[in-house]
């Protein structure tokens, strides 16, 4: 295992634990950061597999994550104002309804952008690039024409506000659970890729998507299934990241876009374990930077994408792919 | 004579020339032929646009690169314009140096990022831009002791160039003003836009240009031959963001303002891309078809849909999506359309008109 | 037509704007080995993509067990029942050893599914498959690599094998391993078409022999006759023997 990212991510916790002096505030801005980058991965995974597996670009991606945010909203509205819920484990159930809902419409979406959008501009990055932004904006008007353009609130339920207290440390008891449901999916994840034929499969096409044609395999199928999933999973990103900021906006999948390309290119194109690593170093500096240096915020996880970059130019963890692309 | 002031790159289609020389004739006489406030903000937009396109085809039409970052330059020569004049007051001096500035803060910029995509894989770079240009507009908005935050910056113009100043009284039509200031301003944004556009075609077509269109068309062919690839498309960058500048500069000086919003938004570079499809990619004549067609059509499409959405609202959702508030909306279809039918727009269709018209009469 | 497998008429390849199979007429009989031999940009790579549909045939037909599957997707012909093993062998590097083994043997789910009976006899060929059964494949020697490729052909049952090059830069004890693999395709009733550089070696497996130059056959025949023909090798590949 490549062990030098890795390293990389702990020397920076620690370099800012020296930086910020107080270590409850540390602990409280880490956890904030790792459950940021947990919900950037979700919504990042799906995209890089699918640049990894199919070469395509696609700047559309964010309309999957503010379709989940959005169509979780409304179903979380009728269901609180049907009475539902009150303790925490039936808010969770709550939750994952919402959350069952809003992966199934963005995978849907995912499907039809594919098919209408995406499939006919195979092989063409430069094309890619313009349908796929043409696209996100036909999207973010589209959901302003369903939504309204005005920003919803999106809450969390009662009982899952509120910190827990550990080890005289309070963390929020949210930020716990993206934590945990984003090592849980990471998790899943891998056991699909090392343990299941379709993820040999897709691990394989990101390499060699020749070779696995020439088993036998539709490469084509494949990928439909990746991006819908991928869809999916920005959908779940964006009920995630809607509870985690409170509100949402037609723009919200528009803003993650750049935050998530930046961090599919810290990881290296086509790497799960890549987006994760780079996932957390944003939602890390992110946090670390805002408080240490508020006004540099802004251009700090630029500032990191450009380091690992002169670092490492292909990302963290560049898949050894045939296609020989520079 | 006219060929060489073109740098041998003629229109190539009589019905496309013509056109261009009544664009031209248009613009020259506006002041005059359409002289209501609205129309001559049009003509100044057009004129700025055709700048700012140009620049942009030269890295999109012979470079093949998409570079999101491109209204990042075109808001530093607003920027430096309005900068310069709110601080060193409004005079002449001050246009310059804040150009001055603007030009040098770009190439610094540009040449950065150049470098910096010598090392990056190339799919790497638009999503860099991307970054870079939102990050951008960011900052402009919070410096706002620099740029004046969200609010921008008003400032006025160098006596000469002000509506109260009055040159003379004998215009050639019945224009209550005469020839002021304003007027002057006018002119003296023609004759940038006309002097840009035809660097940029002498650029295109200089030997340096024939080398970005052979690796447009063949990228491992033009390295093995020896060109530099990288170092080709890093000058061209260059010249693209500078053009830009001056087209920011331009506008800057036209509206006497500059905010976040009005050189550095997504939606402005929405545009650029859209008017540069549909003038045709590669082409330059394309930025000013495409230009008075886009500004001209959103100028009025807007009257339309407000009063498509009157019609409409007994139906809802047609009355939202008719709403001129999802101009937007429309503009994301035909920029979908556009790439799909339209790769060669207006100028590549009217050259094919006339190369087919001259095949048919051999 | 029992006694033909494959049969190309009138391939021609274009590879962007260049022409690079002008007209490839072969026919490869059912049940041998035949070796497709020429000089280096004959387009003998070429020939074996352009019947993997990897490379679109612009005109002419190659019938397969008397089915035309020029224009069909690559996933298409090889279900069909044909294997393929590139020159540059195609090892999936980030995977183990095992996982491409499951990945070559299209119905299996998993390690276990994979013909038992099979797996034994590519133990017994290739050693070092079932040593470094675990290990990520991109860790095997440039050999063992070779072994692999081969090996993920054998693991099912196939029609035709298309094989480009196995044993450039091979070691000649394992040389001998990929010899004895071939032999025992032959004997099991495959059909293996395959692309030689090594003229002896080709002599000594070979049933058939076709030359290709300039994108076109120019030589088909018994490979004994071949063998024995030391004017018509002289004229054909340029050889000094």
């Amino acid at each position: 295992m490549d062990w030098k990212p890795l390293a990389i991510v702990i020397a920076i916790a620690l370099i800012s634990l020296a930086l910020i002096g107080s270590p409850a505030t540390w602990l409280t801005l880490t956890i904030a950061g790792l459950a940021m980058g947990m919900i950037l991965f979700l919504a990042a995974s799906g995209l890089t597999l699918v640049f990894g597996l199919m070469d395509v670009l696609n700047f559309g991606h964010g309309i999957f994550i503010a379709i989940g945010a959005f169509v979780a909203s409304t179903l979380l509205g009728y269901l609180y104002a049907a009475g539902a819920g009150g303790g925490f484990w039936s808010d969770a159930v709550i939750l994952l309804v919402a959350a069952i809902a809003s992966m199934v419409v963005a995978g849907i979406a995912g499907w039809c952008f594919e098919r209408l959008i995406v499939k006919t501009v195979y092989g063409d990055h430069l094309k890619q690039i313009l349908v796929t932004t043409g696209g996100l904006i036909i999207g973010i008007e589209l959901n302003k024409v369903i939504w309204g353009s005005a920003q919803r609130s999106l809450n969390l339920p009662e009982s899952w506000r509120g910190s827990l207290s550990i080890a005289g440390v309070s963390a929020e008891k949210y930020r716990l659970a993206a934590i945990v449901l984003g090592a849980i999916v990471f998790g899943a994840m891998a056991w699909t890729f090392s343990r299941t034929k379709i993820g040999l499969l897709i691990r394989a096409g990101v390499q060699d998507r020749e070779m696995v044609e020439s088993f036998g395999y539709r490469i084509s199928t494949l990928f439909v299934i990746v991006f819908v999933a991928g869809s999916a999973l920005a959908g779940f990103g964006g009920l995630m990241w809607g509870l985690f900021q409170q509100n949402i906006t037609a723009e919200m999948g528009a803003q993650l876009n750049i935050l998530i390309f930046i961090v599919i290119i810290i990881g290296g194109l086509g790497s799960v374990p890549g987006a994760l690593t780079g996932a957390v170093l944003i939602g890390l500096s992110t946090n670390y930077v805002g408080f240490l240096f508020p006004i540099a915020s802004q251009f700090a996880n630029i500032g990191v994408m450009v380091l690992i970059l002169i670092w490492r130019p292909q990302g963290l963890f560049p898949v050894a792919s045939s296609r020989g692309q520079g | 004579m006219f060929s060489r002031i073109l740098s041998c790159d003629p229109p190539r289609s009589t019905l496309l020339a013509v056109i261009l020389a009544l664009i031209f004739v248009g613009l020259l006489t506006a002041p005059y032929v359409f002289p209501t406030l609205q129309a001559l903000s049009v003509a100044v937009k057009i004129m700025v646009f055709i700048v700012l396109v140009a620049s942009f085809d030269i890295l999109l039409g012979y470079t093949g690169i998409i570079s999101f970052a491109h209204t990042m330059y075109f808001g530093i020569g607003a920027y430096g314009i309005a900068i310069a004049s709110s601080w060193m007051g409004p005079t002449w001096t001050a246009l310059l140096v804040g150009l001055a500035i603007a030009l040098l803060v770009s190439c610094l910029i540009a040449g950065i990022i150049a470098i910096f995509s010598l090392r990056i894989r190339a799919v790497f770079f638009s999503m860099i831009t991307l970054a870079v240009a939102a990050a951008f507009q960011t900052l402009a908005a919070q410096l706002s002791d620099f740029t004046g935050g969200e609010d921008g910056i008003t400032f006025r113009l160098p006596q000469q160039l002000s509506a109260a100043f009055k040159y003379f009284d004998y215009p050639f039509s019945g224009s209550a003003a005469g020839f002021n200031g304003q007027l002057a301003c006018y002119y003296l944004l023609f004759a940038t836009c006309t002097l840009c556009f035809l660097t940029i075609l002498r650029i295109v077509n200089s030997p340096f240009g024939r080398v970005l269109q052979a690796i447009r068309e063949n990228e491992f062919r033009a390295e093995a031959i020896g060109y530099r690839v990288l170092l080709y498309r890093a000058v061209a960058a260059l010249l693209s963001a500078v053009f830009a500048t001056v087209a920011g500069a331009m506008l800057a000086i036209w509206l006497r303002y500059n905010g976040p919003e009005t050189t550095l938004s997504f939606e402005i570079m929405i545009d650029v891309v859209l008017i540069t499809m549909i003038g045709g990619v590669g082409t330059i004549y394309g930025s000013v078809i495409g230009s008075v067609v886009f500004l001209v059509a959103q100028n009025y499409l807007r009257d339309l849909l407000l009063s498509a959405e009157q019609f409409s609202a007994s139906v809802p959702l047609l009355g939202r999506l008719l709403s001129p508030d999802r101009w937007l909306l429309w503009l994301g279809v035909l920029f979908v359309l556009s790439v799909y039918f339209f790769s060669s727009g207006i100028v590549g269709h009217l050259r094919e008109r006339t190369r087919n018209q001259e095949r048919s009469h051999k | 037509m029992t006694g033909e497998l494959l049969r190309l008429d009138n391939v021609h390849t274009d590879i962007g704007s260049y022409r690079i199979l002008h007209g490839v007429d072969l026919t490869v009989p059912r049940s041998g080995l035949t070796m497709l031999l020429g000089r280096n940009g004959a387009g003998k790579t070429t020939t074996l993509r352009t019947i993997m549909g990897l490379w679109r045939a612009s005109t002419g037909s190659i019938g397969f067990n008397g089915k035309n599957i020029a224009g069909l997707s690559t996933p298409h012909i090889a279900r069909q029942g044909i294997a393929y093993v590139p020159e540059t062998m195609g090892i999936f590097s980030d995977l183990s050893v095992a996982q491409n083994m499951v990945i070559a043997a299209r119905s299996a789910r998993g390690v276990e599914d994979i013909d038992a009976a099979r797996l034994r006899k590519i133990f017994r060929f290739f050693p070092a498959i079932e040593k470094f059964w675990s290990y990520p494949a991109g860790k095997l020697s440039g050999g063992q690599k070779q072994m692999l490729a081969i090996a993920r052909a054998m693991v099912e049952p196939r029609d035709l094998l298309l094989i480009d090059e196995p044993t450039k830069g091979l070691a000649p004890s394992i040389l001998e391993n990929l010899v004895e693999a071939f032999e025992d395709l032959k004997g099991s009733g495959t059909t293996i078409l395959m692309v030689e550089q090594n003229v002896q070696l080709a002599e000594r497996l070979g049933d058939t022999v076709a030359v290709m130059d300039n994108g076109r056959i120019v030589h088909e025949g018994s490979m004994k006759a071949f063998a024995g023909d030391d004017s018509l090798k002289r004229s054909l590949l340029g050889l000094s023997l």
